[in-house]
């Protein structure tokens, strides 16, 4: 069968801060590495693959330098690895990052299962996943928590929704996106990394997809517009508490009387 | 060429821009700086550039009538016919924000054996409650769960589309949103309606250290997924003027490819989201002696004890107690955090609470900004006398 996993490079901090003045983002250092959460959806890949024969293939869409990220699923064992790049497909909201990764998944060809991770920890919407599917009319279910059994026409899994645990079958061709809890990650392969140096990373731009029209792509596809970004403020007052600890205890108690957390003792 | 265009005329080639990137979008190429695939447009290598060699060309783009749409639809979030208490938060919400725009509320309930419940929801004031009623909706399913909603899209064209970002939530929104080709926000904390009936939505980014207001200025409907605790349930109203819309279900939406097996409800977890007064260990709780002062008040305000990630990560605590962003939201009446510092991860899913009391013993600690009551205390000083003035086993002598 054929699967294909879904990953995305993403910024390797969290710590950014908006200058006051400026209103700029600042960042400490500009190092890549594989969306966390996509680890998940390949593991879970290269699990089926164990069990069923199986050919894993990964797509990612982002700058030229995203090629890294191909390299670095390589290194844990995807079989082929397919980077969709192309100026047209800047400023990329979710329906249009949705769209053009159809576009590419279909581009490369036939495939059975589409895995994707539950989220990215840059995008963080846990939206792709489900909007892919749509794109492709495939059925989807996110949030998969276990895989129960997979054979060459169905998986049948374990989701969580809401309230309940569910456990239910799809054919192919499918979407899922994986929880963390459903597999644990390894850990990438000294020989694989050798060999993925010289790997082909495989190229597709607008040139390669089937709707040509850039309307679909980037900016022109995104309904939405990030307007603005700004770091999070909070403006009230404070009551400071900063005499000894034995009146801060006492204040502190006064208080609580006061909101009425604690009955006044007679 | 729409997006950000470089004039390369212009351009000095100082990379001023491709370090100020925060999503390595631009790089040099051939001696020139390029945009590339990664791009979000959030604007920053603008305001970096020395020379305006950089700006933002936007598209002309068919903009949709946005007078055809109407109202704001919240989705009903539920198990079996319970209401999920997001859902009421989500009405509160649209009921302020369809008053700016003078429209009005619908709710979207799909289930089954559903019709009675219908009724509690109009007493929060909700104009409509359109109800899809089936025996074979009465578990989630995306696909079967999508075409009722486009269907209901379709009958009452609403400008807004509100959605818990609950598991379900944020599967079955994206579908339904790119069957609009629409725009849809996931994981809002903060709304806003203009004037010309642009939403705008407010979510945090980067781990919530800087939060984006995002906007879908071109189509209809806008949809947001919200996250839950976040915003107010409303006061049910005194004379209920709505009414229940029985939708029409065909065959055709319930042809779902995802066969279920077994349904079982999640065994009754421990909920912190649920608690009224939470007190917070963190990392300034150093030991087994802390953390007993921490759950005796806990135990004395009839709450319950949370903890920052570090305390989980040592294993002091079970991941449920987790507040913060990779954690739990809550929202209780009160909250009292010792021994936390206050890094915006963690304020990111306590700072809505009604009442902050922050016990640290650094005066500059930066949850004193969050809290409303700063506490510059040992917290192994402060939290025995406490304790003893609430037992009762000191009065006056203090
Ligand atoms: C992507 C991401 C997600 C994250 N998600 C979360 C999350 O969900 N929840 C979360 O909590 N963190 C989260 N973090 C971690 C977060 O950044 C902080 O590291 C964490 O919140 C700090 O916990 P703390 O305040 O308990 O510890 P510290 O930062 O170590 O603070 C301890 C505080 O205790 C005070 N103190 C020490 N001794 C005493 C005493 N005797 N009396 C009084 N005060 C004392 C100190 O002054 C200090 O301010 C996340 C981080 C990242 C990058
Ligand atoms: N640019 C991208 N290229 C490839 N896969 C992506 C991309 N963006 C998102 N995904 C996939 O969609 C999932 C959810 O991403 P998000 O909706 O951004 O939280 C990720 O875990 C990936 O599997």
């Amino acid at each position: 069968m054929k699967i294909i996993v879904c990953i995305k490079q993403v910024p390797d901090t969290q710590k950014v801060k908006v200058d006051d003045k400026t209103g700029v983002l600042i960042r400490d250092g500009i190092d890549t590495k594989m969306n966390p959460f996509d680890l998940y959806a390949l593991e879970t890949a290269m699990k089926i693959k164990e069990q069923i024969n199986a050919e894993i293939t990964v797509i990612t869409m982002g700058p030229p330098s995203a090629k890294e990220v191909i390299k670095e699923a390589y290194a844990l064992g995807a079989d082929s690895g397919y980077l969709l790049t192309d100026r047209k497909f800047a400023g990329a909201d979710v329906l249009a990052t949705s769209f053009t990764l159809a576009q590419g998944i279909t581009a490369i060809g036939g495939y059975d299962l589409i895995i994707c991770g539950k989220q990215t920890t840059d995008g963080d919407t846990a939206q792709v996943g489900p909007a892919i599917a749509e794109h492709l009319a495939i059925p989807h279910v996110s949030w998969v928590v276990k895989i129960k059994d997979v054979c060459d026409k169905s998986i049948t899994f374990m989701e969580d929704m809401l309230d309940d645990i569910a456990i239910a079958k799809m054919n192919y061709p499918c979407l899922i996106t994986v929880d963390k809890d459903v597999f644990q990650p390894r850990l990438p392969s000294y020989r694989l990394k050798q060999q993925a140096e010289t790997k082909t990373i495989n190229i597709l731009t607008l040139e390669d997809l089937a709707q040509k029209d850039s309307e679909h792509y980037g900016l022109s596809g995104s309904p939405t517009q990030v307007e603005k970004i700004f770091e999070p403020t909070s403006e009230h007052e404070v009551e400071r508490f900063e005499q000894d600890d034995k009146n801060n205890a006492k204040l502190l108690y006064q208080k609580l009387k006061e909101l009425k957390y604690v009955k006044e003792l007679s | 060429m729409s997006g950000i265009v470089i004039d390369h005329n212009k351009c000095i080639k100082c990379l001023a821009c491709i370090k100020a990137c925060p999503f390595n979008a631009l790089s040099l190429e051939n001696d020139k700086i390029e945009v590339n695939a990664a791009c979000r447009l959030c604007k920053v290598c603008i305001g970096v550039c020395p020379t305006q060699a950089i700006s933002l060309q936007d598209v002309i783009k068919k903009v949709i009538d946005k007078n055809l749409y109407q109202g704001i639809l919240v989705y009903v979030e539920h198990t079996d016919g319970n209401i999920h208490p997001v859902t009421y938060e989500l009405i509160g919400k649209a009921l302020e924000l369809a008053k700016k725009i003078d429209q009005q509320v619908y709710c979207l309930f799909i289930g089954e054996n559903i019709k009675e419940k219908a009724n509690v929801l109009l007493e929060y004031g909700v104009a409509k409650v359109l109800v899809y009623d089936h025996l074979d909706l009465r578990y989630f399913r995306v696909d079967n769960y999508a075409n009722v909603f486009e269907s209901a899209i379709k009958k009452l064209m609403p400008n807004t589309v509100l959605v818990g970002a609950t598991t379900t939530g944020r599967s079955l929104a994206p579908r339904v949103a790119v069957r609009f080709k629409t725009g849809l926000t996931a994981d809002t904390t903060i709304l806003q309606m203009r004037e010309n009936t642009d939403l705008v939505q407010i979510r945090p980014a980067f781990g919530g250290n800087i939060m984006a207001q995002i906007l879908t200025t071109k189509t209809r409907p806008q949809f947001a997924t919200v996250r839950y605790k976040v915003m107010d349930a409303p006061q049910k109203v005194t004379n209920v003027t709505g009414s229940i819309e029985i939708g029409v279900v065909n065959e055709s939406m319930l042809k779902s490819k995802i066969e279920l097996l077994e349904v079982k409800r999640k065994e009754a977890t421990f909920e912190i989201s649920e608690a009224e007064v939470i007190v917070v260990a963190g990392n300034g709780v150093k030991d087994e002696k802390g953390l007993k002062l921490v759950s005796e008040l806990a135990e004395l305000l009839d709450g319950v004890v949370g903890m920052t990630r570090p305390m989980i990560e040592k294993g002091t605590g079970s991941y449920l107690q987790q507040i913060g962003l990779s954690g739990r939201s809550v929202k209780p009446k009160l909250i009292i955090t010792c021994g936390v510092s206050g890094a915006i991860q963690f304020v990111a899913g306590m700072d809505k609470s009604d009442t902050i009391i922050a016990i640290n013993s650094d005066p500059n600690a930066p949850i004193f900004k969050t809290a409303h009551y700063a506490v510059v205390s040992d917290l192994y000083e402060v939290l025995p006398l406490l304790i003893k003035q609430i037992k009762g086993e000191i009065i006056n002598e203090l």
